[in-house]
Parts: C-alpha cells; structure tokens; sequence
C-alpha cells in the first residue's frame, strides 16, 4: 500500500562497498559515539547523506524495509525525536510500534526489562530506545538479540543527535576535522554534549565548553579523544573568540537534586545573542538540538539569522536515522548470506538488490 | 573431641605462626601445641578422637565479619539467616554481626531476640546482632540501647545511612560510652550524596551517571572524630572507602582517640573505573578512585585499618536487573571474602600472612573488646584456609540466596577450606 511510491526514484547506492574504496562497516546497535572511529562515523555520515536527497522528493517513500517493524520505545517524553525515528521507518517503507512514557505500563509498576521483553515478543527487527537513566540502551542491548538504538539515554548519550549535527556541520563547511566547536549551557547533564565532544574529538576538533561552574565538571577534560582537545571557560566571550561551530543547549530550569540556576543570571551571562555570535568566526554555525527556548538560552535573532543551522539540522535527522535504520535491518532475508538471530545487524554486500522500490 | 593435626597455626593475639596441632574438647579449645604434646594429652585423657587433617592449611582463629546484612526478619526473599549464615560458613567466618536495617529495624529488644533465636535455631555460624542508633534508624530519639544489648548486641549503627545529626551522634556516644558499646557510622554526607549512584569522576562524567565526592564520606568522618573527641566514646567507620578519610582516621589515633575503621574487599579489589552500567557494581559506598584504593592498601598494610568487613549485601536478582540508577546498592561477600584478601594483599606482597590474619581476626576482635585466640578454654572457632587452592567462584553455587557479585566466573588461588563452629564443622570444602 505504498502509494506515496514511485519507481522513478532511484535510491542512491547506498552501502555500495565498491563506491566506499571497498570499506563496509557493520554495526550491531548504536549505542554511542564514544566507541566508533572517524572512518566508521565517516560512513554513517556518507550513508546519511544518500538519505538526505529522498528528503527533497515529492514523493518520499521507500520499501526498502517493507515487512519491517521499528520499535520505538520512548520511556520519557519526547516529540521531536520519536516523530523523527517514525517517519524515517515510514519513508523505509517499515512499520513502527510505539510505546510512549505517558501509555507505558511502567506507569503500572513493570520493570523496563519486562517492558521491552514485551515489546520484543511482538517481533519488532529493532528498538530505539529513549529513557532517562543513564545506560538504559546498554542494559537493553545486553537483553536482547535484536539491534537497539540509543535515542538518548539519561545524561550519558545521544548518538543520533551528534551524527545529525555533524552531517549539518559537514555540509555547511565541508569538512569536520580541525574545527573549533563550542558547546554552550549545562554540558553536566547534557547527553548531546557528551555524543558530540566524542564524536567530534575523533576529527580533531577543539572544543571549548561553556556554562555555569558548576555545570563544568572538570573532569570533561578527560573526555578528549586523541588528537583533540577539551577546555573549559566560564566567559561565553572568550569561548565564543574563533568558533567555527557553536552549539546552545537546552537548559533546564529544574534538576532533581540541585538548586535551580537562576535564570536572569543565565541570560546575561550566557545568552546567545548577536553581539556575541559577532565574536566568533564569520558565518560560524550555530546549532540547537531543540527543543529551543527563545529568549533563554538563544536570542531570536539568532535562532532565525542565517547562521542558524536549527531546521536544517531536523531534516538531517531524518536522513541520519533512515540510514541507520537501513544499515542495521535492510538486509533481504533472501539474500544467500541470510542473517542469522546471532547477527540481524549484518549488512550484505548488495543492499541495492533490497532497496528498489515499491511497485505496488 | 577433635584433634587438627598437621597445620600451620596462625595466631596474631599472641604471635604465634608454628605446626601445632590444636585439641578442641566439647565447644571449647583444649590445646594447641606441638603434635607430641597433643598425643600425650589425649592419651592421658582416654576419650575418644576425631581427627581432621590440616596438611598444607593454614589454621586460624575463627574469622569475624563485623559488616553484613542477613536480611531476616523482613528481606526473606534476598537472604535469610539460615542461607547468609550457610554463605558465611563457606567463606570462613565463624561469627557475623548483622546490620540492623531488616524490618522491622532492629531497633528494640524484641527484634534482637528473634534474630538471636532464629540464629540459634537455623544459623550455621554465630550471629551477633548491631541495634540501631536511633528509632527505626530514622535520626530522631534514640533507640532502647541497653535493652538490646541486654539481647545480645554488640555495637550500634543506623547502617544504610549515617548518624543524622551531630546532636544525636553525642547522645548515641555519650549513652554508649556508658554502655560499652562501640559506635559504628556509615558516613555519608546525604546532602552531597544525594541522588548518586556511583564515585564522582571521569568514569561517573563519561557514563552520565551521578557522582558522590569522596568528600561526601570524609565530611562525615571528620564530624564524627570530633564528636568522638567530645566524649571519648569508641567510633567505627563502616567500609571506608576514601584516601580522605583513612588521614583523618589515622590522625585521630595518632591524638589517641578510640577511632576505628574497617575496609571491604571490593574497596580494595575494584575502582570507579571497573563500572560500566552493571549493577553489580554498585554499591554505596561507592568504589572510589585508585588513589582511594592505593592509600586503602598502605592502611591495611600499616595497621590504621582494623578489619577487613564484607558489607554483605544480598538483593534478589530481579532487584539487580534494572536500569543502573534505580538498582539498589550493595553486592553479596562472604565467599569471596578470604580469596579477594589473598589475592589482593597477600600474593601482591602488601601484608604478611600475620596480618590477613589479624585483619579477619584480632583486629576485628578489638572492635569489638573482645579477645579471639586459640588458648585453652576460648571458644573453639577456627578457620582453616589455603593459599594456594586454585578454584573458581560462581555465583550460582553460592549459598546465598542472591547472585548480586562483580565476582562471578573470577578463578581465585587460596580458598577457605574448613569452618568450625564451637567445636563443630559446618563447612568443609
């Protein structure tokens, strides 16, 4: 029933060894930036970016993973990215199963552990997971065979978001390595700092993070890939003197646990305002995982200036996740090289053959 | 009665580390002495003999846990005192004292009897219970010390959370002091804990996962030395894990105050480094940094720490099987005790076999004001243990009824190989 479909398109040759100098990655899950390494995140991003030309089509829809089911486990509220992880299993051509905090049974007292044995009794091919302990997406990974994908976990990571980010970085700038990219707010509790300082630090970027004191543990320095470098600064001023990227986050006002910083304060400290963006390099970037809170931590004549990379950076989304999705469950189950439940997340060596598209 | 013969007896109260067979008669220790001696005696004495031979083991007084939780009355589903005092026997010791945060909370009489009855009745090894501090180990009015150790405890501790406030902490002290009774805190600074579920550092701001200073145990080391001071009463600290807190122990004693401090053998086995988001890492204290355990090491090496404790801490595995932050802290011990101790600090050459002794033993034996040797007519508690049986633990043979160890599948040399019990074995490997 894929009416949206049509054969004109061809899917780019995605996955194609021969058109990567004959490298093929293989992924089991994705779970965080921190283990991949710059070829690898090199790949995902080349991958990602096949998906990003279907975004500009009229008609948008693939079967490539027709017969396939996404789980979407979302065990904290979340919009952006559970549309986004659905859309992008729809325009696959997959089905996707969801499961929201606000519905779960967890609510009814059921551990996560049976919850997604539950879900994974319905046969989804993976789960994207998004919850609020940290090493939620291990834990799960380490209870079932079928791949898993983090979609944020606690404070620790948000894989998808970095690769998105450094897709949109990529393509404004043309390249990631040796960038200066400074992160602005809480970077303590923030799990799309964390997925970025490693993957960016694997293409020897210097990060500068900045925020409050007390939001800077000084153990982030430690977070430096090698080759790369991590500093911190309390000034946003000097933080902001020769970035090439800047990215704002979110901040929330209330933290279990911690006082609430005071925003007054955080305006005029670390606000990111024109004045400010004047200090960095000219037609620096500026990025936000969203969701954005004009007046906060972004002033709106940023977050709507030229440089502001916002919806750029959700429709990279897609394209990230579709990609993923095809690289960790688009193989034909035809295929001579069948998968096995041991390896579901194996990647044929001609995914071509399994990407045409729906006829019907 | 029963002989032990060809052993090597090591005895830290009085020094002793010869082959010596020891005479156990009824539930008393008769002699130990040179085997023609012993020979002598018995054929002196006429009665009948059970031999037990002891060649290539070590023969110790009985080992002396001063930390561990049994969970009954209240937590029958992750330990009982049948089942924990069963592990306890397979890890050597002869005697634990058992935190009082069951419930209800040993916090009465009436609690302290039933565990003491219930150890009487199903126990493998002596049970010896701690009364709470204060009611309910909520903080706030003092718990009926006197009656409880009338019972049959031996210390007093809120475990599972510190002494609230200075201001009872003096009460409890003050009290004890007149009782005899030596005070044992958890020290934890809950408003700098609060929400942590592992140490503060690189691994806990990699992992995402919220960290405890070490300050937050040291703070409260400080504040109880000084109230210590104040009244001159006898304070322990539960499992040290801090370099911090080890120098303000060790200056306390060095001023001559009765301050007095045990280690786990996870403190001094693991780090903040060895969690990932396995919760059988978890545990409060947290595993601190390897400079906590490197000083940790140098005191039990030098004699600041007293004892080596378990802070046997058995949680059912459903418990465990959850994600990392809302696990519950504490991991199972006993058995692993001895072979953690072996490896760590006596095949790495950090402290002589006197002193592993000591550390089960007499120190623990010191904390508690009471003597632990093997001399006519002490009570016939003996561990005997190798230190060079190769074995491999696995957590689904423990004999505890909870499976929550970092340690499962880890192959160990130096075992414990007999337990005996007031003159009766209750584990034989």
């Amino acid at each position: 029933m894929n009416l949206g479909t049509s054969p004109a398109i061809a899917l780019p040759a995605v996955g194609d060894p021969a058109s990567r100098n004959g490298v093929l990655h293989r992924f089991h899950h994705i779970l965080a930036t921190e283990p991949l390494t710059a070829e690898q995140i090199t790949f995902l991003l080349d991958q990602a970016a096949s998906f990003q030309e279907i975004q500009k089509h009229p008609l948008k829809k693939l079967a490539t993973l027709r017969g396939k089911t996404v789980a979407l486990a979302f065990f904290e509220p979340s919009t952006r990215t559970r549309i986004s992880f659905a859309t992008a299993a729809a325009r696959l051509g997959a089905d996707s199963m969801n499961l929201q905090a606000e519905s779960s049974s967890l609510k009814k007292g059921e551990s996560l552990l049976d919850t997604v044995h539950t879900l994974n009794a319905m046969k989804p091919d993976c789960i994207a997971i998004r919850h609020s302990s940290s090493g939620a997406a291990d834990f799960i990974a380490r209870h079932l065979d079928i791949p898993v994908i983090n979609a944020g976990d606690g404070t620790h990571e948000h894989p998808t978001q970095a690769l998105l980010d450094a897709l949109t970085i990529r393509d404004r700038l043309g390249r990631i390595d040796g960038l200066n990219v400074t992160i602005l707010g809480d970077i303590q509790h923030s799990r799309v700092a964390r997925s970025n300082i490693h993957l960016l630090g694997k293409f020897g970027c210097r990060i500068t993070l900045c925020g409050p004191a007390m939001w800077l543990p000084r153990e982030l320095d430690q977070l430096a890939a090698p080759g790369s470098s991590v500093r911190r600064v309390t000034r946003i001023e000097e933080a902001l003197d020769g970035a090439d990227v800047i990215m704002t986050l979110r901040v929330q006002q209330e933290r279990m646990n911690e006082p609430a910083f005071p925003v007054d304060d955080y305006v005029m400290l670390y606000q990111l305002t024109l004045e400010r963006l004047a200090l960095a390099r000219p037609g620096a970037l500026v990025l936000h995982p969203g969701p954005m809170i004009r007046g906060l931590e972004i002033d709106p004549a940023v977050a709507d200036g030229p440089q502001s990379c916002v919806l750029e950076q959700v429709t990279n989304g897609l394209a990230v996740r579709m990609a993923l999705l095809f690289l960790l469950i688009g193989v034909s189950t035809e295929s001579p090289r069948t998968e096995t439940p041991d390896t579901p997340a194996e990647v044929t060596a001609e995914p071509n053959k399994d990407s045409t598209h729906a006829s019907d | 009665m029963l002989r032990i013969s060809n052993g090597r007896v090591v005895e830290p109260s009085s020094g002793t580390d010869a082959s010596l067979d020891v005479l156990i008669e009824g539930d008393r220790i008769r002699m130990a002495a040179p085997p023609a001696d012993v020979s002598r005696a018995m054929r002196d004495n006429g009665k009948t003999c059970e031999t037990l031979d002891a060649t290539g083991m070590i023969v110790a007084p009985g080992f002396i846990d001063l930390h561990c939780h049994l969970r009954e009355p209240g937590g029958e589903h992750s330990e009982t005192i049948e089942t924990g005092t069963r592990a306890a026997a397979r890890g050597g010791f002869t005697a634990v004292c058992a935190m009082p945060n069951t419930r209800p909370v040993n916090d009465n009489a009436s609690v302290t009897r039933a565990i003491v009855e219930r150890a009487a009745s199903h126990g493998s090894v002596r049970v010896w219970p701690i009364g709470a501090c204060s009611l309910g180990s909520l903080g706030e009015s003092l718990a009926e010390i006197a009656a409880m150790k009338q019972a049959g405890i031996v210390a007093v501790s809120d475990d599972g959370r510190p002494v609230a406030t200075a201001k009872l902490m003096r009460q409890v002290m003050d009290y004890c002091g007149s009782l005899g009774l030596p005070v044992i805190d958890h020290c934890e600074d809950v408003s700098l804990a609060a929400g942590a579920v592992m140490r503060e550092g690189e691994t806990s701001v990699r992992l995402g996962l919220r960290g405890m200073p070490a300050a937050a145990e040291s703070i409260c080391v400080g504040r109880d030395v000084q109230v210590a001071e104040l009244t001159g009463a006898r304070l322990h600290i539960a499992h040290l894990s801090a370099r911090a807190s080890l120098d303000l122990v060790r200056e306390a004693r060095d001023r001559g105050l009765a301050v007095t401090c045990e280690v786990t053998p996870h403190h001094f086995t693991l780090v903040d480094e060895d969690v990932g988001y396995d919760t059988h890492f978890k545990m409060n204290p947290p595993l601190g940094s390897s400079e906590d355990r490197e000083a940790l090491l140098v005191g039990l090496a030098d004699g600041t720490v007293d004892a080596i404790a378990t802070d046997h801490a058995p949680h059912e595995p459903a418990s465990k099987a959850v994600e990392f932050d809302k696990a519950p802290f504490g991991i199972t011990g006993f058995e692993t005790a001895l072979a953690l101790a072996i490896e760590q600090l006596y095949l790495s050459g950090c402290v002589s076999l006197m002193r592993l002794v000591e550390l089960f033993t007499a120190g623990p034996a010191r904390v508690l004001n009471i003597e632990r040797g093997i001399t006519p007519g002490a009570p016939a508690d003996l561990t005997l243990f190798s230190l060079d049986h190769e074995w491999t633990f696995r957590a689904a043979d423990s004999a505890s009824k909870s499976r929550n160890t970092p340690f499962d599948g880890r192959t160990f040399r130096g075992a414990p190989m007999v337990t005996v019990v007031g003159g009766r074995t209750v584990y034989q490997r």
